[in-house]
């Protein structure tokens, strides 16, 4: 058995602001782009229709904006990724290149999604966004530190805090991100809690066909 | 002070705390599709894992099928591949798979209920958003991501953080021409689409109380457009009546002892909520979602909100939204002439919501300008519409009837906007480019609303209809 979990303190890089609250996962990848069996080749489709217009000629985006094609740390509002479950989003936004999202704040299942391949989701104050933004927008150089043990973000000279749930920060640091082996781990606990229920032991469904 | 279904639950399939911090959740009842499900399998098997509880899972397929021409292969190959990955996933792990041909496909969030396998007291999980759908029957249900489906295949459990519960309190009594759809786009518009982040919604009084389960389950269904991954209902004798005699529901002395276990489930009258809201289903009037998300709603009679009338935090999207929509600020909607109307989808794709559909558009004729689908939300819904007649009437003023799936709610099939159209949808969400073309515009209202727009060529009171004795 193979685990991919590994331990995330630091995380450092360039950054892109992407501005605008409740951006769902339909604009970060719209459905028509998930017709695929694997996650491979999705990068390439983020955010694809705010990037280019309908005859495929590229629109104004910071997606598309070469000073930040090597950013690895994304920087968004209020309600990021909210909607549709998809797993596609962070996913293809992995594969753009992204490993650590900064924002006010985040649509529970997105962050989920994001922590299950070791993408933190970083919240900020409104006023520490909007200030870090503008300092990546007018230098897109500006070197990102991230530090996850410490809970704190550096640009240049401007320092913050950032804010981290307890569980995400905990499975970072230690390397359990990646749920499967630990939840494994729980077997025969697992068990007792199944024959435990009413509707497990007292009532199961009747499988006609032997499921 | 006593617990909320939510706790009860949570406690019942709680299988240990992790080192995180978090909660390791038994799941009940595992729904897969062909979406979210083909990724999650290739994972499981590049670790050599085996499902751990096939006979608790259970797939369909729905957001890629075509509703026209559903002979197979189908025209898009890639449709044709997801289908067939998640007939041997399905096949290779002993999973049931309710397909084309079974009779009993439909959109997961459809045939679970239906076929009896959503019960009160359950976790159900579903690599899909709208799973909030099944806590109409008293159970705790969420959507999760596509690594979080290959850790139930895997074990049957998920880690989960703990949520706080917000009751909403339903008093009084809709209306007519006033619908549940009606009370879930008001309760989203007031609270706001990040409003229930970190919340699950426990929606009661005597508003819910009153409502048939479906009704029910078109609230619960769209509680994740308020932020709120989970919505539930606490189980009730409407719950019990809805169940008896469904597929996979214990029969006889069985369900005796099930009904028991549900009633027990449900919150306490003293139980403690994080946080209370209440609204007055009499005042309440038919909406409009008009904008870019779920929150952006109006009642039928009221004007598109200016920037100066809602909150400093919205006008951004608010702009947006006239950006994408080329509505003016201060119009009415009602008079906003459409362009396809389409009743359907896991909100509003159910038995009750066609019969009330057809009821309106009996005799009727859809405007010239307009084209008009139906689509029974499975096929087990088809063949009861068709038993009672249903798909003569539709045709007959004009509608289009279609075979069973997602449609035109999310742009992964044949059925999606041109260009800049307007829709008048029973659907979930307007978010742009939802219905399949990046300038397509969406406006979310009741199946009612849906046939008066289509009827009219415009968005119209359904109320009006009603008076103007036409149903």
């Amino acid at each position: 058995m193979k685990a991919d979990s590994a331990v995330i303190r630091r995380i450092s890089g360039t950054a892109v602001a992407v501005r605008g609250n409740d951006i769902d996962t339909d604009r970060i990848i719209p459905a028509r782009y998930m017709k695929e069996l694997t996650f491979d080749s999705l990068g390439q489709y983020s955010f694809y229709d705010r990037r280019f217009d309908e005859s495929g000629n590229p629109l104004e985006h910071p997606f598309n904006d070469p000073r930040f094609r090597d950013a690895s740390i994304l920087l968004v509002n209020e309600n990021f990724g909210c909607g549709s479950s998809r797993e596609h989003a962070p996913q293809a936004l992995m594969r753009w290149g992204i490993r650590a999202v900064v924002g006010e704040s985040f649509a529970e299942i997105f962050a989920g999604n994001c922590t299950a391949l070791g993408i933190p989701t970083l919240t900020l104050g409104r006023e520490q966004i909007e200030a870090l933004m503008q300092r990546v927008e007018s230098d897109p150089q500006t070197e990102i530190r991230i530090d996850l043990e410490g809970c704190n973000l550096t640009a240049g000279d401007l320092s913050v805090a950032l804010s981290l749930p307890d569980t995400q920060a905990s499975m970072f640091l230690n390397g359990t991100w990646d749920t499967t082996t630990i939840l494994l781990e729980g077997r025969e606990q697992i068990g007792a809690t199944a024959e435990s229920l009413p509707y497990m032991r007292d009532f199961p469904y009747d499988h006609p066909r032997g499921g | 002070m006593g617990k909320t279904l939510l706790h009860k639950v949570w406690d019942l399939h709680k299988v240990r705390t992790l080192p995180s911090g978090q909660d390791q959740l038994f799941i009940g009842l595992h729904l897969i599709h062909e979406v979210t499900s083909p990724q999650a399998f290739a994972m499981l098997e590049e670790r050599r894992l085996k499902v751990a509880h096939p006979e608790r899972t259970f797939a369909t397929v729905d957001h890629i099928v075509p509703t026209d021409n559903q002979s197979r292969p189908f025209a898009d190959d890639l449709a044709e591949q997801m289908m067939r990955a998640l007939e041997r996933n399905t096949r290779e792990h002993g999973i049931a798979f309710f397909g084309l041909d079974s009779g009993l496909q439909g959109i997961v969030h459809i045939i679970g209920p239906e076929l009896g396998l959503s019960q009160p007291g359950m976790t159900i999980a579903c690599g899909d958003s709208h799973t909030s759908t099944h806590g109409a029957l008293g159970a705790i249900a969420f959507g999760i991501g596509t690594s979080q489906v290959r850790d139930v295949l895997a074990t049957q459990t998920l880690a989960f953080n703990p949520l706080k519960v917000r009751r909403i309190e339903v008093k009084g009594a809709l209306s007519p021409g006033v619908c549940s759809k009606d009370i879930i786009l008001s309760v989203i518009a007031a609270l706001g689409v990040k409003g229930g982040l970190g919340y699950a919604y426990e929606y009661g009084g005597a508003a819910i109380a009153a409502l048939p389960m479906e009704a029910r389950l078109t609230i619960c269904n769209m509680s994740i457009e308020g932020g709120a991954r989970v919505g539930y209902i606490n189980p009730d004798q409407v719950t019990f009546d809805y169940l008896e005699g469904r597929r996979f529901v214990p029969r006889g002395e069985d369900f005796n002892k099930a009904v028991d276990f549900w009633r027990q489930i449900a919150s306490e009258a003293d139980a403690d909520y994080d946080d209370r809201y209440e609204l007055d289903a009499a005042a309440l009037e038919p909406m409009v979602a008009w904008g870019i998300n779920p929150g952006q709603a109006v009642g039928v009679k009221q004007k598109l909100p200016k920037a100066g009338e809602v909150k400093p935090e919205d006008r951004e999207a608010l702009q947006i939204a006239y950006d994408h929509t080329g509505f003016r600020a201060g119009a009415p909607i009602e008079g906003q002439r459409i362009d396809v109307a389409f009743i359907g989808s896991c909100t509003n794709g159910r038995i009750s919501d066609l019969r009330e559909a057809a009821r309106l558009a009996r005799g009727g004729r859809v405007a010239s300008h307009v084209q008009a689908l139906v689509v029974p939300g499975s096929q087990q819904v088809a063949e009861q519409a068709a038993a009672e007649g249903l798909p003569e009437i539709f045709r007959e003023a004009g509608f289009e009837w279609r075979g069973a799936g997602c449609s035109m709610c999310l742009g992964m099939n044949p059925d999606v906007l041109v260009k800049d159209q307007i829709c008048a949808s029973s659907s979930n969400r307007n978010f742009i480019g939802r219905q399949g073309s990046p300038k397509g515009r969406t406006l979310l209202m009741s199946p009612a609303m849906a046939v008066a727009a289509a009827l009219a060529g415009e968005v119209t009171d359904v109320r009006q209809m009603i008076k103007g004795g036409r149903a």
